[in-house]
């Protein structure tokens, strides 16, 4: 049987779209991280660069028409006591510029309430600035009081960096542990698959029952595509079994009739010419008959072969069992067939296979054996399993014919006027070896054929 | 003894019963389950020979319709050879035996025999031979108060001439009877069991004689 054609594999089709799904997601996480941090960071840069401006201007007090600044320390320490950051700050009044960097730019749109910011370069540095205005009286009216604070960036960014690593650290094992989850998950959805194959696997060769086992609504359109198949397959199989009963029934009954006319006639006729050629006649029917009854046999066999059922037998029983069936047949003869040493022991395979073999071997042995012939049939156990050996007191096995003799119609050379079509010991060959067993031939040392079947243990 | 032949082939079942009239046996023919259960019904047969395909069912059917009636009558099947593979479920339905088409006489003399012998005594064939006595079905020949048991050939050729006692047999016809087809037997092995009998009756009235150029014959003097 050739293996299915594979292309693809669900769980890891399932494994890498989880794991994709996981990626994309951890760099979205990763993003969003960063840009909430820098959010962050901004904005607790800015408030302290606007207490910072704040403090500037509420320290400005307007006296007689002229405006006071004292730069108050802390205002600028901090801003620089943490983090070694390079402050700057300028301090307008309307359109004059009055302290602090003149090059410091404002950042636009401040109101009294609310400060403005801005990031920009400054002195060949990046800096955040933060410019708060308020109103204040001078000689000359009303004018803006404008204090520009601004702070260098490099210590936020060192922060950021620094949680940079800290979050890709984060996503890496987000990541990690989307994988090992992705793997659990995979496996456990195509769970089902695999218990349903496991119970498919497990059946018997000849179990065709539908699946009975519940199954996620996802794999009911497979079971039940695999059931209407196993129940056509039934319906296949038991149709040739039926074929193959027509066929024997068609083929054998005008045998049938034919033999007992001619056995009819027989007896009635007192011509000893006409009796011979009578006699003739019934034993080709009988050779024809045989032969047409063995290609069946081996049709069946062929046919059960194929499906090798394995009940536990009990070789000993089987044997006795197919003794006392040939009885009346070896009494006709005079042959004595007896049951020798009957070890109790098992075999695993088809009872109706190994009786039709059994049976197959004592034909021939009842057939080929002169009257008054004894056949023994022993079974033994023996280390590597079990043997039957069917010997008789007959002419034995020609020393050149061993090898062809199992061959499909040949039959041995003293064979001459016995019926029998050779079919008999390849039937039994081929049994014995679907068991996984071995038949030999071989000529017993006072004389007489020796048919040996061994079988494997159990 | 009375057979009862169900079989659905008119031919083969005329051919049956032809045979089965030479040697005495007094055969009714059903062809369905039907007319089988009719005659069933209505005598007591020895044995029942039963096809397994009839028109009007399986004749598994009757095999456990007869032992649910406790027949005691016993029932040999005959099937095509692929059926054999049912042949457990059909001794489990309870029939004594079975055969294989087409029937060899010879077999199916010898298995009705032994399915007798195993019922025991349902049909004691016991012949009464001038100062001997005859049980075909044990094979017991009772000669001088002493039960003497035949062999398989010395029976089978005791029965041919107690049949018909008086008549000439040929040796060809009892080698017929004797051996089966494919065996080749010389005219004198008859001999042989002829002796082999004629000493098992001595001290009888009954004889065999020969009969120069004929054959033989059973005398009861």
């Amino acid at each position: 049987m050739s293996g299915p054609f594979i292309k693809g594999s669900i769980r890891r089709r399932l494994l890498l779209s989880l794991l994709a799904g996981a990626a994309v997601l951890t760099v979205i996480v990763y993003l969003v991280m960063q840009s909430v941090a820098r959010q962050v960071a901004e904005e607790s840069q800015d408030n302290v660069l606007t207490a910072s401006a704040l403090s500037i201007l509420d320290s400005a007090r307007s006296a007689g028409g002229l405006v006071h600044v004292d730069l108050p320390y802390a205002a600028l320490s901090m801003l620089d006591s943490v983090t070694d950051e390079r402050v700057f700050y300028a301090i307008r009044l309307g359109e004059e510029f009055l302290s602090g960097y003149a090059d410091l730019p404002a950042a636009e749109g401040s109101r009294p309430t609310a400060p403005a910011f801005r990031s920009t370069t400054f002195l060949g540095e990046e800096v955040r600035i933060a410019t708060v205005r308020r109103s204040v009286s001078t000689d000359l009216g009303q004018k803006w009081l404008t204090v520009s604070v601004a702070q260098t960036l490099a210590g936020k960014k060192r922060t950021l960096a620094r949680f940079n690593r800290t979050s890709l650290g984060i996503g890496a094992g987000f990541f990690l542990v989307s994988v090992l989850l992705s793997a659990v998950i995979s496996r456990s959805a195509t769970q089902p698959l695999h218990r349903l194959t496991a119970s498919v696997s497990r059946r018997g060769p000849t179990d065709l029952r539908p699946v009975a086992a519940p199954v996620p609504s996802e794999m009911a359109p497979l079971v039940s595509s695999l059931n209407s198949l196993m129940a056509r397959l039934r319906t296949s199989l038991s149709r040739s079994e039926d074929f193959i009963a027509e066929a024997a029934h068609r083929v054998r009954t005008p045998l049938a009739i034919v033999r007992t006319k001619a056995e009819v006639a027989l007896r009635r006729s007192g011509d000893d010419a006409t009796r011979a050629a009578l006699r003739e006649m019934i034993h080709a029917i009988d050779d024809s008959s045989r032969t047409a009854g063995q290609l069946l046999d081996h049709a069946m066999v062929t046919f059960r072969l194929d499906t090798l059922l394995r009940e536990k037998i009990d070789l000993a029983q089987l044997t006795r069992d197919s003794i006392k069936r040939l009885h009346p047949l070896s009494d006709m003869k005079e042959i004595d067939i007896a049951a020798g040493r009957m070890d109790s022991v098992t075999v695993q395979g088809d009872a109706i296979l190994l009786q039709n073999a059994l049976q197959n071997v004592f034909d021939n042995a009842v057939k080929y054996t002169p009257n008054g012939a004894r056949v023994t049939v022993d079974v033994s156990a023996t280390a590597r399993g079990a043997r039957i050996d069917i010997r008789d007191t007959g002419p034995g096995f020609p020393a050149t014919e061993m090898a062809r003799i199992t061959e499909r119609f040949q039959r041995g050379e003293n064979a001459e006027g016995v019926v029998g079509s050779g079919l008999g010991l390849t039937i039994v060959r081929e049994v014995v070896e679907a068991h996984g067993g071995q038949m030999t031939l071989s000529n017993n040392p006072g004389g007489g054929a020796c048919v040996t079947l061994q079988f494997p243990q159990s | 003894m009375r057979f009862l032949l169900i079989e659905d082939n008119r031919q083969l079942a005329e051919a049956v019963v032809d045979r089965l009239k030479l040697d005495g046996h007094v055969v009714d023919h059903a062809g369905d389950l039907e007319t089988a259960w009719d005659f069933a019904a209505t005598t007591d047969y020895d044995l029942i020979l039963l096809d397994i395909m009839l028109p009007d069912g399986d004749g598994r059917s009757f095999l456990a319709r007869h032992r649910e009636r406790q027949s005691r009558t016993p029932v040999i099947v005959l099937t095509a050879r692929s059926e054999v593979s049912d042949r457990v479920g059909i001794l489990d339905l309870g029939a004594d035996d079975y055969m294989i088409k087409p029937i060899d006489f010879s077999e199916l003399e010898a298995r009705c025999r032994a399915v007798l012998r195993r019922r025991g005594g349902a049909a004691r064939n016991l012949i009464a031979l001038g100062d001997a006595s005859f049980d075909s079905l044990s094979g017991t020949l009772k000669v001088a108060g002493k039960d003497i048991q035949l062999r398989t050939r010395e029976l089978r050729l005791f029965e041919v001439f107690s049949a018909a006692p008086g008549q000439i047999f040929s040796k060809s016809a009892l080698v017929d009877r004797l051996f089966s087809y494919d065996e080749e037997v010389s005219e004198n092995a008859i001999e042989v069991y002829v002796g082999r009998l004629r000493r098992h009756l001595q001290g009888s009235s009954v004889k065999i004689t020969t009969v120069r150029g004929l054959g033989y014959k059973l005398e009861l003097a």
